[in-house]
């Protein structure tokens, strides 16, 4: 699959922003060390739409006929890229009014406030589950048709949350125990969950190049494309990624992803330094984005079984 | 009613007139242009509603090349209009066509992941998708001759290696054509229910290629022993 930087973007910065969202609905309701107060609050959910707002600004980076994506709220009835949409913008009121009334009320968690950053949390979490969907429903793509990977992009954009909020308590110098071990917590349960996606996608299945053509007791071998250069699909769907390559590159994301960001995280805790906090934030957002350059590569679509590989 | 195609992979030449005669006919078509990129530059691409692929089956000495075309199989289960969230894919409930509205598609590709059998392709000139019609701009056209209503891909073919009908009609040639042939479908395992069905190569006597030479020469003494007796 051609890893598209708009749909990168899309699915890493929406789903922090989601992620980070609920976080803050979360630790107010219960008052996590004393709660978020308004300052803290409004950064947080600053930065939760502005994350937001970068991946729905490149997802229309996506589209090569950008007049028409308003069209795309409409069958929400059975696409669940029309339902992501419709919750992605449905988030905007509940996160924006939370963040006016704590901005006039200095207020972050009477009942009003809550109810509205609940709401708008809630919603995020029902847009990740939208995004996820939007692959996990593609019988054409193996890597991508499991429930794993809805599992995954929570995991994923609740760990960017937990670990952008983490970091702004250390920044502000506020209590941060419970928030680092909140970080922590859903980043190594995000890495598990991740490697029981990858194992999962190692062992072999799917349609064949036998299958595909028909000639399910033959062996079948390409003789010719059909095409001088290269088409759409082979653009779109051709991409792969070598054995070898792909495992450094799995290396380098748990490194990013995770080992540094629990590391710098709980050096940050100890020492209270705030350039460690940043690190670990800016770690957890770039590597997740290698996680997902990597979810994309490595998504082999069926159609490049007509081009001569034997499976996907 | 449900139409579509079937396609005989025993004829089949692999000629590529159906992909061409298909692109002459619908870059003036409904959905065109079928835009060419670099058409006479280093790297020439562009759409195509059909493209014909080219496979050895089998090993040797009983192989056999198979020329394979592929357009829209017009799924009954079609996942492409399903995901499409702007409503440009639509399926048509009366015969079953899957064709997409250009005014509404907004270009986002998804109905082409969703698609197993690379019908759909992106018209990088217009922005939007763009899939076989059937010719639908052909096949109910009441100005042309009753027989040239079919796509132009079926009336090109000069190995009557494509035919066009309706497969809800148990009697229609494409029908009796699958029933008789063994036709099938494409991935089946997918559960698309591809309304395009493909005839398999026939099965022939392997043609000896051991001892040819022997053989030939011995026909000829013996043709010449015949000449010489008279």
């Amino acid at each position: 699959m051609h890893p598209a930087l708009a749909v990168i973007f899309l699915t890493l910065f929406s789903g922090g922003g989601f992620g980070l969202m609920a976080l803050v609905a979360v630790v107010n309701d219960f008052h996590i060390e004393g709660g978020l107060n308004p300052l803290q609050t409004l950064v947080a959910v600053l930065i939760s739409l502005v994350f937001v707002t970068i991946g729905m600004l490149s997802s229309t980076a996506h589209l090569a006929n950008p007049k028409n994506a308003w069209r795309a709220f409409t069958r929400w009835r059975t696409s669940w890229l029309a339902r992501e949409g419709i919750f992605a913008v449905l988030f905007y009121p509940f996160a924006g009014l939370y963040l006016l009334w704590v901005y006039f009320t200095q207020a972050p968690a009477d009942s009003v406030g809550l109810v509205l950053a609940n709401l708008a949390g809630l919603i995020g979490l029902i847009t990740i589950f939208c995004q996820g969907m939007i692959y996990a429903v593609l019988r054409t793509i193996r890597q991508w048709n499991t429930p794993l990977v809805p599992a995954n992009f929570y995991f994923m954009g609740l760990g960017i949350g937990a670990t952008i909020l983490a970091a702004e308590r250390i920044v502000f110098g506020a209590p941060a125990t419970a928030f680092v071990a909140l970080a922590v917590a859903l980043l190594v349960a995000a890495a598990v969950l991740k490697g029981i996606y990858y194992f999962w996608i190692s062992r072999p299945g799917g349609p064949t190049i036998r299958t595909a053509t028909g000639f399910n007791r033959l062996t079948v071998r390409i003789l010719d494309q059909g095409h001088t250069f290269g088409t759409f699909l082979t653009e779109e769907f051709g991409h792969t990624l070598p054995a070898a390559r792909a495992r450094n590159v799995k290396l380098l994301m748990y490194l990013v992803a995770f080992v540094i960001p629990i590391a710098a995280l709980a050096f940050a805790l100890g020492t209270g330094s705030a350039a460690a906090a940043l690190i670990a934030a800016a770690a957890v957002v770039v590597g997740i984005g290698i996680e997902r350059w990597l979810f994309f590569v490595e998504a082999q679509h069926v159609v490049n079984l007509y081009h001569g590989r034997p499976s996907c | 009613m449900r139409l579509g195609l079937v396609i005989d992979l025993d004829t089949c030449v692999g000629c590529h007139a159906c992909a061409v005669a298909c692109k002459e006919w619908n870059t003036s078509g409904t959905t065109g242009a079928l835009t060419d990129y670099q058409p006479y530059g280093a790297k020439p691409s562009g759409v195509w509603f059909n493209r014909i692929r080219h496979y050895e089956i089998g090993e040797y000495p009983y192989n056999k090349t198979v020329n394979f075309p592929m357009s829209c199989m017009h799924c009954e289960n079609a996942e492409c209009v399903t995901v499409c969230p702007t409503g440009a894919s639509y399926k048509r409930a009366e015969d079953g066509i899957v064709l997409v509205d250009q005014n509404k598609c907004m270009g986002c590709n998804y109905c082409s992941w969703a698609c197993p059998y690379g019908a759909r392709e992106l018209d990088r000139a217009s922005g939007t998708m763009k899939k076989c019609t059937l010719c639908i701009d052909r096949i109910y056209d009441m100005e042309i001759p009753e027989e040239e209503r079919q796509p132009a891909c079926v009336l090109t073919c000069p190995a009557h290696a494509r035919m066009f009908g309706d497969f809800d009609d148990p009697e229609s040639p494409v029908s009796r054509a699958v029933r008789e042939r063994g036709g099938y479908q494409l991935m089946p395992e997918l559960n698309y229910n591809p309304s395009n069905h493909y005839l398999p190569p026939r099965v022939h006597a392997p043609i000896p290629t051991e001892g040819m030479r022997k053989k030939a020469a011995a026909k000829v003494k013996a043709w010449v022993n015949r000449v010489v007796e008279r």
